[in-house]
């Protein structure tokens, strides 16, 4: 795992593990290190244990085995209350019973905060996320979109220098829901504080992150930026779950540093980087994003392989082509082309060859 | 917002609100047959007994039904000035009495006025037994004598279409006519009675008038010569009590089809000829009893609350399994009967029972000095809790179970300790449960009868068990009706109260 060491290490997840039932690890050796002012998100299918990691984090649920340290100090035995730590949940857990600004003053309360300070503060944070005219307001007179606002304003309003939020746009439509990946980001940076993020969107990832934690089965697949993360995937699993992706599967012919060859099932040989293999023989799986793939033969690389391909489908997608090809036997071979105007467009039934430049295929554990 | 004005017309230019009534009128009549059945159910069951009992409360046509001519007569006396009714009176009283006493509906009278004075009862069953032996019977065998006509049915039938000589026969003959059918005998078979010829003569001595009817004619002749008879002695004879004005008095007061009397009687006032007046010390129980019940069904409810709550809690909150068996232990009392729940909270809770046994054993209660908690106060609250506790459990329940985990999660993430995220979020969310909870158990409580019967003795019963008295031991069902009348108002405004202060929306009783 390539360490960032501009991190020093705000929230660190050491060792930890988890079990519900004492027979099952939903979390299994957690370690993660998050940094002062970093937006992390935690990435994972459903089940993965994302937010039991942030409920962990929260105080809500113990750690059956190691720390988790904030700023330095081990938590594990601080109450909830004591945590200072913002919550967004995904289903807002606004108090009905109050009005947006009781709900915005309940956390000053508590810290028992003057009226007059209370006051301010409240309405500060409302005019941070544009509901300053909401304030007399019952969460169910909200839309969908404004209770999230006011969430997030609850979460910031007592400054915590960690904000956790779990699926917080889960329940908004697709463009409320980008606006609002667009404003949490801004106010995160803004403010500067430490945010973990609970998503199963892999765009909401890849557009509001600074780093992403790949979850599956209780562990961490990947801990990398977003652009790493998609072009450098460490695993199949990693490639599978984030983007579109291609894969064939094979073994390692040769290995010579930074290339290696492998022979396909169907007994075409690749070139691909290695990635998680380490020698020949090795069973691998190689992943190869459809936007790399070159079937101009103008353009592809000299001595290179290249591999036979059939057109089976040709569908207009207005700014990209997606292209459906058989490659090796499979049917699922996807090619995407940016819709410039010396593209060529390919007819189901053509023949063509397809290629890509060694770096972009990896070579994958099987 | 559209800025025209006018009504939105639909695509067949008729107004968009006639078309869209017509477009819901099928599906309302449909919805409307579907519960029918039930509405059909409710009406009859339920409505209607109800609204039976809201006009038994009030109503009192048995007076003018059973002494109909006496109370005519009584609108024209004023207490004021005459210390007596008037001869007249007597005559009619006599005249209802005789048709009352044959169809025996004077014992009924007696027992209603007796509610309002005590001694009437057995007045009336007296004067009764009495009213047949009158000395009316001179009459007829003066006017038989006089004429053998008179004996025949028909004459009184000729007569009673060309004209009888006034009123009081005409009155005494219909009265007379209808105890005979109303008996199942035909009046023109049966010998007239002694009542028609005092009314006969009384009609014959008042008028100065001759008839062109021989009969009329030599009776009217004859009717001078005859000894004048008093009623009012008569009666006087019977029993003095009828020359006490006070049972005129209470005659004339309750006179009316409707009266205020049982619903004063409710609330220990009485209707008296003076006007309304406080009872006497030692009769004034309904109002201690309401009161009574009001303050002990709020205890019983407090106590469900603070009883049912942490229960409730914790049903909401345990994982499944846990839960359901809780939740069967809290059903339990459900599937025993109430008799036997009941009575064995006898068992516990008497001086030489369980309860009672463990403290003076643990040494807690000196053994002669053990604790009475049972035929009093005590026992009924301790009991009906017990037995009311799963309508407060249950509603509570349902509203905790949608408490979502997420709202203290919240609280305490924003700082908020275990307490106050409980006593800021928590509980107020949990409001609308305690409100439903507290309605049901209340009003199941201030009806309740069975149990105060069992273990209230005398100080622990509650007005339900009056009105139990009065329904199937008294067989005042007009007070009952009023005592039960007085309830459901309480029940409605304490509802309405409610659902001023709290808002009846906040009622949940699940989901
Ligand atoms: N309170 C609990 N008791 C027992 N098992 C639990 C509990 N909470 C979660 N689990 C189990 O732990 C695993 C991880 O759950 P978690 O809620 O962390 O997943 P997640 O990654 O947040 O999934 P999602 O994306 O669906 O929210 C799941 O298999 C789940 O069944
Ligand atoms: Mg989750």
């Amino acid at each position: 795992m390539p360490k960032d060491t501009t991190q020093d290490g705000f929230v660190v997840f050491d060792r930890v593990q988890k079990s519900y039932d004492g027979e099952i690890l939903v979390v299994k050796d957690l370690n993660l290190s998050i940094g002062k002012g970093e937006f992390l998100t935690m990435l994972g299918p459903s089940g993965s244990g994302k937010t039991t990691c942030l409920m962990m984090l929260a105080g809500f649920e113990t750690a059956t085995h190691g720390e988790i340290l904030l700023d330095g100090n081990p938590i594990n035995n601080i109450p909830p209350h004591k945590r200072g730590i913002g919550m967004v949940f995904q289903n807002y857990a606004l108090f009905p019973h109050m009005t947006v600004a009781e709900n915005l003053a309940f956390p000053l309360e508590v810290r028992k905060l003057d009226k007059s300070v209370r006051e301010e503060k409240v309405k500060r944070a409302l005019d941070m996320v544009q509901m300053g005219d909401f304030g007399g307001r019952r969460p169910a007179q909200l839309s969908g979109g404004q209770q999230q606002r006011v969430a997030l304003a609850r979460a910031l309003v007592f400054e915590p220098e960690l904000v956790l939020m779990d699926e917080p746009l889960g329940a908004l439509d697709k463009q409320l829901r980008e606006h609002m990946q667009f404003e949490i980001t801004n106010l995160a940076h803004d403010l500067g504080i430490t945010t973990v993020y609970v998503t199963h969107d892999q765009t909401e990832a890849l557009t509001m992150s600074d780093r992403v934690a790949v979850f599956d089965d209780g562990r961490i697949q990947q801990l990398a930026p977003p652009d790493k993360l998609y072009e450098e995937p460490e695993n199949s699993f990693v490639a599978q779950f984030i983007g579109e992706n291609n894969t064939l599967s094979g073994v390692v012919e040769t290995i010579d540093g930074d290339a290696c060859t492998v022979k396909l099932d169907s007994g075409e040989i690749i070139d691909a980087k290695p990635v998680n293999v380490s020698a020949p023989g090795d069973r691998t799986l190689v992943s190869i994003r459809p936007e790399r793939v070159e079937f101009n033969k103008e353009r592809l690389m000299e001595g290179v392989h290249t591999l036979k391909a059939e057109v089976l489908e040709f569908i207009y997608m207005g700014d990209i082509f997606r292209t459906r090809l058989r490659v090796a036997g499979h049917d699922d071979f996807v090619v995407k082309t940016r819709n410039a105007p010396d593209q060529a467009r390919l007819k189901p039934g053509e023949q063509i060859e397809i290629g890509w430049l060694p770096q972009d295929c990896r070579a994958l554990d099987a | 917002m559209s800025d025209t004005a006018g009504p939105v017309l639909a695509a067949d230019g008729r107004p968009l609100k006639v078309s869209l009534n017509r477009a819901l009128r099928r599906e309302k009549l449909r919805a409307f047959l579907l519960v029918s059945p039930l509405l059909l159910f409710v009406l009859v069951t339920f409505i209607a007994p109800i609204a039976d009992m809201l006009f038994r409360s009030v109503e009192n046509s048995i007076v003018q039904e059973t002494i109909p001519r006496t109370t005519d007569a009584l609108r024209a006396w004023d207490p004021d000035e005459t210390e007596l009714p008037d001869e007249g009176t007597f005559q009619a009283l006599y005249t209802d009495m005789v048709f009352a006493e044959e169809l025996k509906l004077h014992t009924r009278l007696g027992s209603r006025l007796n509610y309002e004075k005590p001694g009437i009862s057995s007045l009336f069953r007296k004067s009764g037994r009495s009213v047949g032996k009158f000395d009316t019977k001179d009459y007829e065998k003066a006017y038989t004598d006089l004429d053998a006509a008179w004996e025949d049915p028909a004459t009184w039938d000729r007569l009673s279409r060309e004209g009888f000589p006034g009123p009081r026969t005409a009155s005494a003959y219909v009265g007379w006519r209808e105890t005979l059918i109303a008996e199942g005998d035909d009046p023109l078979e049966e010998d007239p009675w002694d009542v028609l010829f005092g009314a006969l003569h009384s009609d014959l001595v008042a008028y100065d008038a001759s008839y062109d009817d021989p009969l009329l004619q030599a009776a009217k002749t004859a009717s001078a010569g005859l000894d004048p008879i008093s009623y009012t002695q008569q009666f006087e004879d019977i029993d003095e009590d009828w020359t006490n004005p006070e049972v005129w008095k209470t005659i004339q007061t309750y006179a009316a089809k409707y009266t205020p009397g049982y619903f004063l009687n409710s609330v220990d006032r009485q209707l008296t000829p003076e006007g309304v007046t406080t009872r006497d010390d030692n009769e004034r129980i309904y109002i201690l009893l309401f009161q009574r019940t009001l303050i002990m069904s709020m205890m019983i409810t407090f106590s469900c609350i603070l009883l049912g709550y942490p229960i409730a809690f914790l049903l909401a909150n345990l994982p499944m399994r846990s839960a359901n068996v809780l939740m069967i232990l809290v059903l339990l009392p459900f599937w025993t009967s109430l008799l036997v729940r009941t009575s064995s909270w006898k068992v516990l809770l008497q001086q030489q029972g369980v309860i009672n046994d463990v403290l003076v054993w643990i040494g807690i209660v000196a053994d002669d000095s053990r604790l009475q908690l049972i035929n009093n106060q005590t026992g009924t609250i301790i009991a009906m809790t017990h037995i009311l506790l799963p309508f407060m459990i249950l509603p509570l329940y349902s509203v905790m179970k949608t408490i979502p985990l997420s709202y203290v999660r919240a609280a305490k993430s924003l700082g908020a300790t275990d307490w106050t995220a409980f006593w800021r979020v928590y509980f107020p969310n949990s409001v609308p449960g305690i409100g439903a909870g507290s309605i049901l158990v209340f009003i199941l409580a201030i009806g309740y009868y069975i149990t105060p019967e069992l273990v209230g003795g005398t100080k622990g019963v509650f007005i339900s068990n009056r009105i139990a008295y009065h329904i199937s031991s008294s067989l005042n069902w007009g007070l009952a009706a009023a005592l039960g009348t007085i309830l459901l108002v309480a029940v409605l405004i304490l509802y309405w109260a409610y659902d001023k202060i709290v808002g009846i929306d906040n009622v949940k009783l699940g989901g």
